[in-house]
């Protein structure tokens, strides 16, 4: 079976490691970096469950091998909270308003919201749907996860005492 | 304002935390040193003799571990149980002899990797010798038809006719009869997470520990039967988090194999489903029903009597699946007062995959043939739709309220939630917008569903439909331990598939002891600590988790006030418990804190009243209210002890172009008791409108002429996204039950129940101007399509040249 050398940046620490070429980007931050939060789905890039970020833009992590990632950097669930531990406003907003069940979708839909607020900090309600568009949840009928990013962009527009 | 402090209140989820951050452990990600994975090899044949089986090639592969057929499983392990006496029908993780759908598993591999295993499945090689099959249940019960089971002789799994009442003398009075027939198409709830399994024979202990991503009734009891083992040598982890199910994650078939490869191999063995496997042979298909139904009904719009037929295509393996058939009984007549009911209730095998448990037990197709049928009335007589229901509604003051097949309703008041649902929706107003834009020449309708959510369930289905099955219990349970610094700890037994057990049990047990939810610790046992219970199916954990948590904290007070009579020397009945402390009422500085109480119990047991157990703990097992009795002779059962209402009012419009239904409007009516946590019950109802909106318009497991499944992929079964899921207005209201501690009902089934229907009567009212009637779910855009085009040709030929 090939290997091959990878270098990746995983949520701001270098990770490098041999992996087999076709081991797919997921498998390899599940199975060799050793973070679970980024779930397999559907693995043919429908559900958006395995969604990371590759240099800031959300990606399918089942749709691409981890040899493609070679120096890149990667964020992932276990990336969005602060070095301390501290929730960002949208993790502490998915929360607040339980936007979620079972929470194996949830991973995939923080990393789109998230995705969607760096590029846009003001996003409409149509932006804030246009954005989870490509998650699939089959828990919350997305009500409250939309309810979320809307308290997320409203704390995050509020001007700070 | 509610009398509870923590019980109905705003407060965050204890589970949501380890969610947000990547922190859940699911069965994916439990992993054992030396762990091997299987791979299988599927069926490409709705119906085939297996021949020889040629497994060297994959057991060359290096890393190859073992390679298994069904054989051999037939003859290390007993069938895996189905809940009803079918001779001939042996059911076994591989196919034995002869393959019954496509997708059915055949071989499996293990090996060092799942992409080993996949490469080592692809080099076996099986002979198959193709055989008559049948996909169509009619065609099924057809003289000559080939048979599924040939050893059982026939395709009729279960049939029975119900009569309960003077049905015959209920048609012969009324002045209307109206026939419909409607067809509730094969969907499930398909949950993100496939199913998976990963277990290890430990060899010091001779035990089998297993991690499942598993929601199902007597799991534990099932892998011993099949596995051959006592039931103490299975210890099933309880703390996996399941990454969804509503219904679906029985995996008994998976886990059966998986078990006894581990075994066999004596090394950790998983299997997790890839999307296809689940897809087309995970055995997770939902019902797949044509209803005729007939309403026997007055001028005025009194319904005096139904029958009905209920057909399902169960697929291959029965499983649970007849049994969905009989859950609807308890709420066979939806919240009206019906007199009396026909329900003939007929389960076929086909050659496809097998069906199980979705979400209601078969309850939302049911609901969507009377709500259809009640639309139909209403248009029969010129009626107003919601006034047809409201002429029928069982009223506040009936309850408790006996319908004809022998289930008593607790509570509710459907006239004042759907008055509550009309008035917040701007009935009128929505009316006149559907209106404004019909005359625009657009085609917009409103849709209407009140329908119930039985809850609570114990299993009265399956002694109803199987004689030999005399199971009455369906007990829950809950251990609440304080310990000796005063913290509290709850145990439950069961497994959490998102509903939110922990945050259920710390507020109950908060609420009782008075002490911040946060404060307390739950934790799942594994199946060998648990006390018996029963697994959160059923829309039954608010309710038996509920009930046993407060029992439970009911009898820590009960032991907290027992030993501060005994050390402050006064009755009982003089002292009051309050957050932890006891207080004496005749004299408020006589007092003992927690600190106090809980070390005396743990500590000081010369403090303790004489014969008291040490130690600050309490166990409480549940049994269903009103649970314990068999059917009666005709079939009259007490079926699930209590009953929400939903009540769904929809406005949607469709494009005539492609047949694309967009829901502009969404509001739901939903009385399930006393809420435990609004955010929870919310959510679920949110969830199952949109679960319902997907079984109406876009979810199909379709299967060509081969026999083959064509939606095996997210690509063709569409799930709803965002997109399709307009924003819902929640409409709540209380009519506590008087079965449960709180008054509390189950919500885990609300919205999907009614959905469909609501969606159905909407389209269908869109399409009424035109004169067309759907009568088939889903009512995918294509289908709606081809209806308008006919419809187009059909004036064009009338109108003629």
């Amino acid at each position: 079976m090939n290997r091959q050398a990878v270098r990746l940046t995983v949520n701001g620490k270098p990770w490098h490691g041999e992996v087999p070429t076709r081991l797919t980007l997921v498998d390899c931050l599940r199975e060799e970096v050793g973070l679970t939060g980024t779930h397999v789905g559907c693995e043919h890039g429908v559900c958006g469950a395995c969604s990371v970020l590759l240099d800031g833009e959300p990606v399918r992590s089942c749709l691409m091998f981890a040899v493609q990632a070679d120096g890149r950097a990667i964020t992932t669930v276990e990336g969005l909270a602060a070095p301390d531990g501290a929730l960002s406003p949208l993790q502490d907003a998915f929360w607040e308003c339980h936007a979620l069940q079972c929470g194996y979708c949830t991973p995939g839909m923080l990393i789109a919201a998230h995705a969607l607020i760096a590029r846009n900090p003001a996003p409409s309600d149509g932006d804030i749907r246009e954005a989870l568009a490509g998650n699939l949840c089959r828990c919350t009928g997305y009500q409250q996860i939309v309810d979320a990013v809307r308290l997320a962009r409203r704390r995050m527009g509020e001007v700070p005492p | 304002m509610s009398e509870y402090r923590y019980v109905g209140r705003k407060r965050r989820t204890k589970e949501d935390r380890r969610f947000i951050t990547g922190l859940g452990r699911y069965v994916a990600d439990v992993t054992l040193p030396g762990m091997s994975h299987v791979a299988l090899v599927l069926s490409p044949h709705p119906a085939a003799r297996i021949g020889a089986i040629d497994t060297a090639a994959a057991l060359a592969l290096p890393g190859v571990q073992a390679v298994v057929t069904g054989a051999e499983i037939a003859r290390h392990t007993n069938p895996i149980l189905h809940g009803l006496a079918l001779p001939g029908v042996r059911w076994y993780p591989l196919a034995v002899g002869q393959v019954r759908y496509v997708g059915e598993w055949v071989v499996a591999v293990v090996a060092a990797s799942r992409h080993i295993a996949e490469d080592a499945a692809e080099l076996v090689r099986v002979d198959y010798e193709p055989m008559a099959w049948v996909g169509d249940p009619e065609a099924a019960l057809a003289p000559g038809a080939p048979l599924v089971h040939p050893d059982h002789g026939s395709n009729l799994f279960y049939r029975r006719t119900f009569v309960w009442g003077d049905v015959a003398g209920d048609f012969a009075k009324a002045h209307h009869r109206l026939a419909s027939k409607v067809y509730w198409g094969r969907s499930a709830t398909v949950p993100i997470e496939t199913f998976g399994v990963v277990a290890n024979w430990n060899r010091g202990n001779d035990l089998l520990d297993v991690w499942a991503s598993i929601q199902m009734p007597k799991y534990p009891d099932q892998m011993a039967h099949c596995l051959r083992l006592p039931l103490n040598a299975i210890r099933v982890h309880y703390d996996v988090d399941v990454g969804g199910s509503y219904g679906v994650k029985r995996g008994i078939k998976h886990s059966v194999l998986v078990g006894y490869l581990a075994r066999k191999l004596l090394m950790p063995v998983r299997l997790i489903e890839d999307r296809l496997e689940n897809m087309v042979g995970g055995d997770m298909h939902g019902p797949d029903r044509r209803f005729d139904v007939t309403l026997a009904f007055d001028a005025d719009g009194l319904i005096r009597s139904m029958k009905m037929r209920a057909l399902d295509d169960i697929g291959c393996y029965p499983g649970r699946s007849p049994l969905q058939l009989a859950k609807p009984v308890g709420a066979i007549v939806g919240p009206y007062r019906i007199q009396s009911v026909e329900y003939e209730a007929v389960a076929v095998a086909t050659n496809k995959t097998s069906q199980v448990a979705v979400r209601g037990f078969g309850q939302a197709p049911t609901n969507y043939a009377i709500e259809t049928a009640i639309d139909r009335v209403a248009a029969h007589l010129g009626m107003d739709r919601l006034a047809v229901r409201r002429r029928n509604f069982i009223q506040s003051h009936e309850f408790p309220y006996r319908i004809p097949s022998g289930t008593d309703y607790d509570s509710g008041d459907y006239d004042a939630v759907l008055t509550k649902t009309v008035a917040r929706a701007k009935l009128e107003a929505l009316i006149a917008r559907r209106d404004a834009l019909r005359a625009e020449g657009r085609l917009a309708g409103i849709g209407f569903a009140t329908c119930l959510e039985p809850s609570g369930g114990n299993g009265a289905f399956e002694p109803l439909f199987n004689p030999a099955n005399d199971t009455t219990t369906w007990m829950e349970s809950c251990q609440v331990k304080v310990d000796a610094l005063g913290g509290v700890t709850a145990t439950i037994a069961t497994s959490t598939a998102g509903q939110g057990h922990q945050t259920l049990v710390a507020t109950v047990t908060g609420e009782e002891l008075g002490f911040d939810p946060d404060c307390i610790r739950v934790v799942h046992a594994d199946s060998l600590q648990a006390l018996p219970g029963n697994s959160p199916v059923a829309s039954r954990m608010a309710i038996m988790l509920g009930g046993a948590a407060a029992g439970a904290a009911r009898q820590i007070k009960e032991r907290v006030l027992a030993i501060a009579a005994h050390n402050l020397q006064r009755p009982v009945d003089r002292l009051v418990y309050r957050e932890g402390a006891v207080f004496d009422l005749d004299n408020e500085l006589r007092t003992l804190n927690w600190a106090e109480l809980v070390r005396i119990a743990h500590r000081k047991y010369h403090q303790m009243p004489p014969g008291m157990e040490p130690g600050l703990q309490a166990s409480y097992v549940w049994e269903v209210p009103k649970g314990g009795t068999m059917p009666t002779a005709d079939g009259r059962v007490q079926m699930y002890p209590c009953y929400s209402f939903e009540c769904h009012i929809a406005l949607v419009e469709i494009d005539r172009g492609t047949g694309q239904v967009a829901i502009r409007d969404w509001f739901m009516g939903h009385d399930c008791g006393t809420v435990i946590n609004p955010d929870i019950v919310h959510g679920m109802s949110y969830g199952g409108i949109a679960h319902g909106i997907g079984a109406a318009l876009y979810e199909e497991f379709a299967y060509d002429e081969n026999g083959q499944l064509v939606a095996g992929s997210f690509v063709d079964y569409l799930l709803p996204s965002v997109h399709e899921i307009p924003e819902i207005a929640l409409v709540d209201h209380c009519t506590p039950s008087p079965l449960t501690p709180m008054g509390q009902k189950g919500s885990g089934e609300s919205g999907y129940l009614g959905a469909p229907a609501a969606v159905a009567s909407a389209v269908n009212d869109a399409l009424s101007p035109l004169g067309i009637t759907i009568d088939r779910l889903p009512m995918h855009p294509s289908r709606i399509e081809q209806a308008l085009a006919d419809k187009r040709a059909d004036m064009g030929e009338r109108e003629g040249p």
